[in-house]
């Protein structure tokens, strides 16, 4: 497993830009600065223009949005993946990376996207890549140079070519959309006239489970997203609602009412062979399995009086209390390797995302926000980043932040509220 | 005595029959009397005005019919919401009149059937409004219950806080938004 901080982030390449002019942003919103951010320069590709989507663009503003890197100016610049880049004038830019590509059309209507990256400190090629793709992956094409380079730089996978899914509503409709991570270029999965809550996403990135009150009463639903094929997978007496999925995609976990009382119920990937996990008189919900094992599983009670985030074996037994700051903390989420916990505190009128480091007992929550009405955390797979819903300038949008809450972007632009972001495995 | 043509006599006739059988059942030997033509027709006699034309009847005979009686109006007028204080669960005292009424409408017919959903105000997070809404639902589908109805005729169910009453991010929407509507199917 590859960790690596942002100290030896720093060490990485020999020297560090200073400053440089802050690249153009592509619908991205950002606040804060990173403790160090590496600075790149990736000019516009040959003929991105004569394509229907702006390529470098889209790399530029996965990177910037990651937290660890600075795109460098670099307008003007005509440079694809043949040149020979003089290496001081990008070092007088104060770039430490450079990347440069081009997009053809080929003849039978795709497009075949080249790009190579080179360490500008050492003057080095660090690598490239060619692929042919539809015109309706142009933009996944993007967001993979964007993880190449993030994963060559840094040492840690890249998550921009992952997606999101999540809940808008306008007009009276409800709708499930699935955008890529950056928040464009969003599809409708589902559309209603009633509500749809609470999305997430299967392990192997194909299936959307999500709660939906299509008729009169919340019911869990499990839908193929390329096919839309979809199947209620609880359906009982009273409230179904909160599905979660195992880590090797066999077993769901939802809060059921059927037998009086909300208590945390666990199935089979079809809805068979339905057990009940906890038994309290009161409120137990939001399961979310612990990755990377899903040994554990992490849920909601109010059984102490105000709702705390509790965490109990898969199979049943003592169930252990979490969180102790506040007197409302919901809405909990794992990081993929275990260690953190993101969950929503109520202080005062506020609900704020917090951090909990679960590796070292004892620690204090880390508040990551100054908004007030924050709510469903969701991790992006390589842990970097956290996906939530808030409320921006009179509307319900959604941010990313990284887990020192100083990089902060706004995504999607709709004119319709945002809500209830769920963040995709790797893979699709 | 023999209960098959009941079903086929005028109301009013069939309350003096009852009044007839049960008079005569004290001396009547056990083997002769049917059980159930008493009950029934005990029932009947509770219920007159209803009487049809057949023979017998006057050809001047008005039935009057009085809406407020009858099973629409009384649905109709039937009032169909609590509502709960802040983080509350109680069935207010005020609302007993509301539980008692729709207790009655209930028991007084199995086939009737009646989804209680209850509802949240918008703070806070959705699932757990969603369990919040839930357990206003059961509060009143438990005081309906200890009135008369039955559980086989009430589902509960929440909406949290996705449907509210009133948009208003005020204590007065929060106060109409804290809910339980009970929707007859």
């Amino acid at each position: 497993m590859k960790r690596r901080t942002v100290l030896q982030l720093a060490a990485l390449p020999a020297s560090l830009g200073l400053f440089g002019t802050a690249q153009a942003q592509f619908r991205v919103e950002i606040s804060g600065v990173g403790a160090t951010q590496l600075p790149i320069a990736v000019p516009r590709f040959r003929d991105e223009e004569k394509a229907p989507q702006p390529v470098s663009a889209i790399i530029r503003a996965d990177l910037e949005r990651s937290g660890f890197f600075r795109p460098i100016d670099a307008n003007g610049v005509a440079l694809d993946e043949t040149a020979r880049p003089v290496m001081a004038d990008w070092r007088g830019r104060s770039a430490d990376a450079l990347a440069a590509g081009s997009v053809q059309r080929l003849a039978d209507g795709r497009f075949d996207v080249r790009f190579k990256l080179w360490d500008v400190v050492k003057g080095s090629e660090i690598g490239g890549q060619a692929s042919a793709v539809d015109a309706a992956d142009l933009r996944l094409a993007a967001h993979r140079i964007a993880d190449y380079i993030y994963e060559k730089l840094t040492g840690d996978k890249g998550v921009f070519s992952t997606r999101i899914a999540y809940v808008t509503r306008g007009g009276g409709r409800y709708t499930l959309r699935v955008a890529d991570a950056d928040g464009e270029g969003g599809q409708v999965a589902l559309n209603s006239p009633e509500p749809i809550i609470s999305p997430a996403w299967s392990p192997d990135g194909r299936e959307l489970a999500y709660v939906s009150f299509e008729s009169q009463k919340a019911v869990v639903y499990a839908q193929e997203v390329m096919s839309g094929k979809r199947r209620p997978i609880a359906n009982f007496r009273g409230s179904n609602s909160a599905p979660a999925w195992s880590p090797d995609g066999s077993t769901l976990a939802a809060t059921l009412s059927r037998e009086g009382g909300s208590q945390l119920f666990l199935m089979d990937r079809n809805g068979g062979n339905v057990r009940r996990l906890t038994s309290s008189q009161a409120i137990d919900t939001e399961p979310v399995f612990e990755y990377p094992d899903g040994k554990r599983i992490y849920f909601v009670s109010d059984r102490g009086g105000g709702p705390q985030v509790y965490r109990i074996a898969t199979g049943g037994g003592n169930v252990e209390r979490i969180s102790f700051g506040g007197s409302y903390n919901i809405s909990p989420a794992v990081s993929p390797d275990g260690r953190t916990l993101a969950y929503i505190a109520r202080q005062g009128n506020s609900f704020k995302l917090h951090t909990l480091d679960l590796s070292s007992p004892g620690s204090q929550p880390v508040p990551l926000t100054d908004t007030t009405d924050d709510e469903s955390p969701s991790f992006s797979p390589n842990g970097k980043l956290i996906i939530y819903a808030t409320r921006a300038g009179g509307r319900d949008v959604l941010m990313t932040t990284t887990l020192d809450g100083k990089i902060k972007a706004r995504l999607v632009s709709t004119t319709a509220d945002v809500r209830e972001p769920n963040w995709s495995p790797y893979g699709r | 005595m023999n209960s098959t043509h009941h079903h086929h006599l005028p109301r009013a006739a069939l309350a003096l029959l009852a009044a007839a059988v049960l008079a005569g059942c004290a001396s009547t030997p056990l083997e002769d009397t049917k059980a159930p033509v008493e009950s029934r027709s005990a029932g009947a006699a509770g219920g007159a005005g209803a009487g049809g034309a057949s023979s017998g009847t006057s050809q001047s005979k008005v039935t009057p019919v009085d809406l407020a009686k009858t099973d629409n109006a009384m649905m109709s007028n039937l009032p169909r919401i609590v509502f709960f204080d802040f983080d509350s669960y109680v069935v207010k005292d005020e609302f007993r009149s509301t539980v008692e009424a729709n207790a009655k409408v209930l028991s007084a017919d199995a086939k009737k059937k009646v989804t209680i959903e209850g509802h949240t105000d918008e703070r806070g997070g959705r699932e757990y409004n969603l369990a919040l809404g839930q357990k206003r639902a059961e509060a009143v589908a438990k005081s309906l219950a200890l009135l008369g109805a039955t559980n086989a005729q009430m589902e509960a169910v929440s909406f949290g806080k996705e449907r509210p009453a009133v948009q208003g991010s005020d204590e007065a929407a929060y106060a109409k938004n804290r809910r339980a509507e009970l929707v007859y199917r």
